[in-house]
Order: C-alpha cells, then sequence, then structure tokens
C-alpha cells in the first residue's frame, strides 16, 4: 500500500539517503533497522512529507503523494510518531489525544469520545487528566502512540516507540503494538530492540549508510552477512559464524 | 454545553448593573476605556495567548479599525455602524495579509513580534504623512450623538455598547476554545511539528487566527474613535496600545477567554491607585504596569486566572480527601 | 532633482551617522549571538545612557567624550546586574518570556526617564557641535566624524575582544553549544551577564558619541531600537561585521530617503527594508553567529 520509490535525500553536500526503496504491504508489520545514523527517521520525515526527497517518490495506494504537505498526508491516512517524543506539554493527556481525533471527528463531543476510546486501547485510559509534561517515558511513548492512532490511520510509522523503555514497559506495550496491526492498521516501524522487531514483523528492511541493503523475514535479514557487517563492522560475519548458532545479537 | 459561558455571563451582568449603583463620570470614563482594551486585547489573546503567535504591533489592526471608521464617516458621510462593519473586515483582512506574508516565510516568536511592530510602525509614519488621514493634525468626528451615528452623551450607554462589544468577543473566543479550530490553534502554540503529522493545517490555522484577531482589535479602535471623537497617528498606530493589547492578557491569564478582561481591570485599577498615591509623576501608572509583567511573568506565569485555577484545584484536592 | 555633490554629501553624512547605528546595534547583535534573545530594552537603556551622559555634562561640567570613561564601566555593570539578577532569574529560560520581560523593562525605564526628567528634549550646549570639517567639495561636521571613528574603533576592540581573549572564547563557546561550555566549566551564568553587560557598555560609548550632536528624551530610545533591529536583522542576527555594514548602509538609506522624501517619509525606507529582510531573507546579509 505504501512506496517508496528510489528515494534519495542529499543536505547540501550529505547525502543522508541514497536511492532507496520499500514496499509496505497492506495489513503488516514492516520492520526498518540498521545502525545509528543510517537515516532511518530521515526517511520517516520523507514519507510523512516534512521534507522533500531530493528525488525519487511517495506512493500510497499507487497514487503520488511525493508533493502533498504533511497535514494532507495525514488526512490521506499516514500518522507518524517522533522518535523524541513530541507531546502539547500543555494540555492533558485527553486534550493531546483529542487534536489527533479532530482529523476525523469536527463535533467536540465526538472527538472527545474517539480519544478516550483510543486512550483505553493503548492503556492511557486512567491518565486521561494528567499533564502530558508529567507522565513517564513509558506514559508519553503511549501518549504518542494515542494522538497518531486518534487520527484513524490506514498505516503508522512508528519512529523507535520502544527506546528508552525497560524490558518490562516493552512487554506491556508488544501486544497494544500488535493489537493495532489486528483493528486493521498498517505499521512501519523503525526499531533497535530486536527482541521486538523479530516478534513483531513479518518483513524487514535494512538501511544502512542511506541505502537500503538488505530485506526478508526478520530471521533471514539477522544472517544476512550484508547486515552483519553493517552493524558490527567488516569481517564480523566471518567471525560470528564461527561461533555458536542462535546468536541472534545485531 | 455551559462550559465556559457561566463566568462571562455573570462578569458582563455585573458590568451592566453598575449603571444602578453609580452615576459617575469618572467611573464610566474607566470602565469604557478598560473595556476598550480588552476588547483589543481579546483580539491579541486569540492569536497570542490561544496560538501563541506574539504580537508587537496589534497596534496596527486598531489603527486601522479606527481609521477606516472615521475616514469613511468624515469623508464619505458613511454611516457609523457600516463604517463599523467596514473596519472590522478592513482589520481581518489586514490580519490575513500580514499573516501570509510572515506566517508563509516561517516567522516565529522574536522574528513574528519584530515584524508585526515594524508594519505598525510603517503604518504610523504613513498615517503620520497622510493627507486622507489627516496628517500629524489627526482626524476629528462631528460631534451628532444619536444612534446612527454610534454616539451617545450619555456615558453609561456608550459603557453598554463596548460591553456589548466585549461580551460578544469572549463568547465568540469561548466558542473558539470549545471547537475544533481552538484545539487546532493550541495544538499549533504548543508544537507545529507534532500538530503537522496529527493533519493540522499549520498556516491556515494561523491564518484564521490572525484574521479574527484582526477584526477584533480593528473593532477596539472604532469604539474608540466613536467615544473620544478624535484619532491621531500617535494614537491610532502608537506602541501604547500594542503594549496594552498585550499586557492585559498576560497578568490576566494568556490564553484563557476571561484573561484580557480580568487583566484590563486589573492593570488599569492599579494604574489609578497608584496615580492617586503618587499624583502627577508622568508615566507612573506604566512603569507599574511594567513592575506587574515582569512579576507575572517571574512568579506566575499563568497570569491571575493561573493563579485562581492553582488555588481552586488546591482546595479541591483538600476536599475531596 | 539635486546635484550629485548634494547627494553624495547625504550619503557620507549616512555613513557617519551609519557608524554610530552599528555601535548601537553592536551591543544587539552580540546579545542576540549569545543569549539567543532579543533585548527589546536596549532602546531604553541607550536613553538611560544618554541622560547620564547629558547629566554628568550639566552637574559636573564633564565632557561627553571624558564621560565614557564613567558611562562605559556604570553601564557595564548595570547591564551585567539587570542579566544576572532580574531577565535571567524571571525568565525561567523561556525566549518568548525574554522578549516579554526586556520589553517590561524597556517600559519601565523609558518610564521611570519620564518620572526624572520630565518629556523635555535636552541637549549639551557646545561650540564643538557646529565647528566642520572640510574635505574637499564637502563640509562635514567634525563631531560626527568623531563619533564615527569612536563607533569603528569600538568595533574594531569588540572583535578584538571576541577572538583574542579567554573572555571571548568563552562567549564564543556559549553562544555556540550551551550545555558544552557548562561540561568544561565555564559559568554560563556568568559569560551570559557579562555579555548582556558588554552590550550595555556599547550602549555607554555609544552615547557618549552620539551626545555632542544629538538629543535625548525618555522617548528617543524607540528611534534607535527601530533602527537597531533593522540594522541587526540586515546584517544577520548575531553577526558582528554584519553589524558595522548593516549600520553603515541603514545610515546612507536613512539619510538619502530622507533628502529624496523628507523627514518624516523618511523612515519608511527603514521600515520596508526591516520587513522585507525578514520576510525574504531572515538570516540577513552575514547570517552567522558570533
Amino acid at each position: 500500500m505504501l512506496q517508496v520509490k528510489n528515494v534519495t535525500m542529499r543536505f547540501g553536500g550529505l547525502l543522508a539517503i541514497s536511492d532507496a526503496s520499500l514496499d509496505v504491504r497492506q495489513g503488516s508489520i514492516t520492520g526498518l533497522i540498521g545502525p545509528n545514523g543510517a537515516g532511518k527517521t530521515t526517511l520517516f520525515a520523507v514519507i510523512a512529507g516534512f521534507l522533500r526527497p531530493t528525488q525519487g517518490q511517495i506512493a500510497l495506494f499507487d497514487k503520488d503523494i511525493t508533493g502533498e504537505e504533511p497535514h494532507r498526508r495525514a488526512a490521506s491516512g499516514i500518522a507518524r510518531t517522533f522518535q523524541i517524543v513530541q507531546p502539547f506539554a500543555g494540555l492533558n493527556v485527553q486534550e493531546n489525544i483529542t487534536v489527533g481525533a479532530y482529523l476525523r471527528h469536527t463535533k467536540p463531543a465526538d472527538a472527545v469520545e474517539k480519544a478516550r476510546e483510543v486512550a483505553r486501547q493503548v492503556g492511557l485510559e486512567k491518565d486521561l487528566d494528567k499533564s502530558a509534561s508529567s507522565l513517564t517515558v513509558a506514559g508519553r511513548k503511549r501518549l504518542e502512540l494515542a494522538r497518531a492512532l486518534a487520527t484513524e490511520p490506514k498505516i503508522l510509522l512508528l519512529d523507535e516507540v520502544l527506546a528508552g523503555l525497560n524490558p518490562s514497559e516493552i512487554r506491556d506495550i508488544i501486544p497494544v503494538i500488535r493489537s493495532i496491526r489486528d483493528s486493521g492498521v498498517t505499521i512501519l516501524m523503525i526499531e533497535h530492540v530486536m527482541q521486538a522487531v523479530m516478534n513483531l514483523c513479518e518483513h524487514v528492511y535494512v538501511l544502512a549508510q542511506g541505502k537500503m541493503i538488505a530485506e526478508g523475514t526478520p530471521a533471514a535479514v539477522c544472517n544476512d552477512q550484508a547486515v552483519i557487517e553493517a552493524y558490527l563492522g567488516k569481517g564480523s560475519a566471518e567471525r560470528l559464524a564461527r561461533q555458536s548458532q542462535g546468536e541472534n545479537h545485531a | 454545553m455551559m462550559r465556559g459561558y457561566f463566568w462571562i455571563i455573570v462578569i458582563t451582568l455585573l458590568i451592566a448593573a453598575t449603571p444602578l449603583l453609580t452615576s459617575s463620570n469618572t467611573f464610566f470614563n474607566f470602565t469604557v476605556v478598560v473595556l476598550i482594551i480588552a476588547l483589543a486585547a481579546q483580539g491579541w489573546n486569540l492569536l497570542g495567548g490561544i496560538g501563541g503567535q506574539t504580537s508587537f504591533g496589534h497596534a496596527m489592526f486598531f489603527g486601522i479599525g479606527a481609521y477606516t471608521a472615521s475616514m469613511l464617516q468624515t469623508h464619505l458621510g458613511v454611516n457609523a455602524w457600516i463604517a463599523l462593519i467596514a473596519a472590522i473586515a478592513a482589520g481581518s483582512l489586514a490580519g490575513l495579509i500580514v499573516g501570509f506574508l510572515s506566517f508563509r516565510a516561517g516567522l516565529r516568536g522574536s522574528y513574528f513580534a519584530l515584524v508585526t511592530l515594524a508594519f505598525a510602525e510603517l503604518l504610523r509614519v504613513l498615517a503620520n504623512a497622510s493627507e486622507w488621514t489627516g496628517g500629524a493634525s489627526g482626524l476629528l468626528l462631528k460631534l451628532e450623538p444619536s444612534l446612527a451615528n454610534m454616539q451617545f452623551s450619555s456615558r453609561p450607554t456608550f459603557m453598554l455598547l463596548a460591553l456589548a462589544f466585549v461580551f460578544i468577543s469572549l463568547v465568540i473566543t469561548q466558542h473558539i476554545v470549545n471547537s475544533r479550530f481552538g484545539a487546532h490553534l493550541v495544538a499549533v502554540r504548543e508544537n507545529e511539528d507534532a500538530a503537522k503529522a496529527l493533519g493540522v493545517d499549520v498556516l491556515t490555522v494561523k491564518l484564521k487566527a490572525i484574521s479574527l484577531s484582526g477584526a477584533m482589535t480593528a473593532a477596539a479602535g472604532v469604539l474608540y474613535v466613536q467615544y473620544f471623537l478624535y484619532i491621531d497617528a500617535a494614537i491610532a498606530f502608537g506602541i501604547w496600545i500594542s503594549i496594552e493589547a498585550l499586557l492585559a492578557p498576560m497578568v490576566g491569564g494568556r490564553g484563557r477567554v476571561l484573561g484580557p478582561l480580568i487583566g484590563a481591570f486589573t492593570l488599569h485599577g492599579l494604574g489609578e491607585i497608584t496615580k492617586s498615591f503618587a499624583g502627577r509623576v508622568p508615566g507612573i501608572d506604566l512603569m507599574v504596569f511594567a513592575v506587574v509583567l515582569i512579576i507575572v511573568i517571574a512568579f506566575a506565569s499563568a497570569g491571575i486566572l493561573g493563579l485562581l485555577k492553582k488555588l481552586s484545584d488546591r482546595f479541591a484536592a483538600k476536599g475531596g480527601a | 532633482m539635486f546635484s550629485p555633490i548634494i547627494i553624495i554629501e547625504a550619503m557620507i553624512n549616512g555613513l557617519l551617522t551609519g557608524a554610530i547605528y552599528a555601535l548601537v546595534a553592536l551591543g544587539l547583535t552580540l546579545v542576540y549571538g549569545v543569549l539567543h534573545i532579543i533585548n527589546f530594552a536596549h532602546g531604553a537603556t541607550l536613553a538611560a545612557a544618554m541622560f547620564a551622559v547629558w547629566g554628568l555634562n550639566a552637574g559636573f561640567g564633564i565632557d561627553p567624550y571624558v564621560a565614557i570613561v564613567i558611562v562605559t564601566p556604570v553601564f557595564f555593570a548595570l547591564g551585567y546586574g539587570l542579566q544576572r539578577f532580574v531577565i535571567g532569574p524571571a525568565a525561567h529560560g523561556d525566549d518568548g518570556n525574554i522578549l516579554l520581560i526586556t520589553l517590561g523593562l524597556s517600559i519601565l525605564i523609558e518610564n521611570a526617564l519620564l518620572a526624572s526628567f520630565g518629556s523635555d528634549t535636552r541637549s549639551i550646549p557646545s561650540d564643538f557641535a557646529f565647528s566642520v570639517v572640510e574635505a574637499g567639495p564637502f563640509l562635514l561636521s567634525s563631531a560626527k566624524l568623531v563619533g564615527a571613528v569612536g563607533s569603528l574603533v569600538v568595533a574594531i576592540l569588540f572583535w578584538l575582544l571576541m577572538t583574542r581573549t579567554d573572555t571571548g572564547k568563552a562567549i564564543r563557546a556559549v553562544a555556540r553549544e550551551k550545555l558544552g561550555a557548562r561540561l568544561v566549566g565555564i559559568n554560563v551564568g556568568h559569560v551570559y551577564a557579562v555579555t548582556f553587560g558588554l552590550g550595555c557598555a556599547a550602549l555607554g560609548v555609544a552615547a557618549c558619541l552620539l551626545m555632542p550632536t544629538f538629543y535625548v528624551n525618555p522617548r528617543i530610545g524607540g528611534a534607535f531600537v527601530n533602527i537597531a533591529f533593522t540594522v541587526v536583522v540586515l546584517g544577520g542576527m548575531g553577526s558582528v561585521p554584519g553589524a558595522v555594514a548593516g549600520g553603515l548602509i541603514i545610515g546612507v538609506v536613512e539619510s538619502v530617503s530622507g533628502l529624496l522624501l523628507g523627514e518624516s517619509l523618511g523612515q519608511i525606507g527603514i521600515f520596508i527594508i526591516f520587513i522585507l529582510v525578514l520576510l525574504l531573507r531572515p538570516t540577513g546579509l552575514f547570517g552567522a553567529r558570533v
């Protein structure tokens, strides 16, 4: 449903993304992984319309949306979360989520109802009256998720929603993400927590130094020589192969 | 459904009842000025308080309103009420133009404040030089009290007129705060990128806000000429009204519907008290305003209404426990 | 309409005035470059400094040029204290708040001057104000010449201070990377206050150089603050060379448009430049940090 076609993004002399393509199948959870500085967040910004690519196209349901503003893309069904959470700090949780809900509901009462429903879905129903700035890290991540969900997207771009969470918080939020997919929302997620990627994603793309170097099932990608080298440096694939199996460290 | 309207009605009725209690012209003069400032400040509050786009040049809308109304009446003999509508439209249009230029150029924060100031100053220089605006000697409206001319020989009557304007502005603002547009405006204030990601058309929201803001402040300019029957460039486009329009919501509570009205009453009340103590020291009331502004920012950035809310929350928490 | 001689003379006069505008703008741009704030009280502070120069002359007969050694350190201390004890603590680190606090300070200073000195316009009577230097076909005011040269000297001293001294290095470090500077042990609050103090000190010098040819009243700051903002925006917020170039350009524009359009409309050129630069090229001509 979402296609990134040969996108190149250049900032002055810096080549952030070079000829990257990806294809997200409807109803899937697709992963986008890669070492730090690979250009993943930049690619998200291009998909969501915050950056105009130097070259290439973005298509949603086979419709070219490369020239559309971010708010138009949100209306077409693309929602994103931010790697560094961006709550409306002066507002409470319900008000935060309601802003998202207003995309499809013009009446205040309907929007608030939608916001409450989404809050239940992500487990924020107890915090509705809390100020967004008073939430814990995990709470803010959930809020980021809730706001995006409230726009009733067709595809949700999750930028490291698990980063900064402890293992038990990660364990709590993984079913939430899966339930979102089960409710019919396609998901494209940037993630560093490999346990979650293995657990959730059906298909994974690997971006390294701005180039798409591999794609496939999580297991296949983790054993890909190019991927291991991108993460751990040249020659490491060989060394790892000599070591014991079952090491999914990437 | 009554969310927020209760206090608007109570306060309006309280002010409307004052002619039953006093006949002091000093009081009515004071209240008319405060109401005019509250109206101008409500315009500022919509854009600067709720929308977070701090303007240092709301004098431009005030002056455009005042000059449009007086020029139409003196040069073309247009009826005062029609001139009022034209003035409001002119303020709204000016807002759109300034907003389109500056928001499209991506000006925010201090830069936006500076560019609004520059527009106001530019208009002041032009109004001071042009013949149409009466140049440095300004424009005088002919004294002809009648409802059709929007002039009243009785001060309480004019106060009620000004109050009606303020009441309408309060209801409009409250309606906006409760609406989708209001939520979008607040979202833009809090975080533009997050707002965009949630489908908010940031530019359109800002343009709507500045155009409504310009309309309200222009209406205040009209009230000013209808009351004082005189306008010149230093009054209409002077920095004083830009500052008044900003101070009142800051002190009363920026972004809150009743903030401008409460702030304007508090500031001018304090100003009058100081003047009664300090006698004829020039500028003493403005010094008090400035000190109050600094204290509010340092210790109570949510203003008087913010403080009251904090107190009532604490009280409610104690009562509930 | 005008002979070239008159226009060239207007331009030279503009350059001379522009040098002083540059000095006034220097403090503003420095404070912006380091603290990333717009000091709205800049004009009012200049008015205060001009009153100080006038008072020293009227009360103690001190020559404005001699007053430099008194007014400059006093205004440095004043600026230091203002940032350290008022603006810094009250703003809670929010840029919008700083803008509003400096607006409050500007109202406060302006009206304190009004309360103390009344609204009369005052100047320092001296014969020097009328002495001229003949340069080819042009007659140039000696006092303006001294002012321009003095301004440029101060601008060079500023530049040396910023590039050659430890204080300057600390200021630049804070301007570039506040957190990093704090980590290597620079006292950021102190550096902010020093920067603010330097900005006010520059105003002290400017006041001394202005007073022989200019007048002062409590509202004079407003006129200068508009010009200073335009200079800073034109030169690029935070750029010292930009402030000098911007000052000279604005001086010439003002002088020539004043000649062609008359006193009252002459200011329009400045506002239009200001608005256009902000809308079209907000980084200014030399958009760079300190």
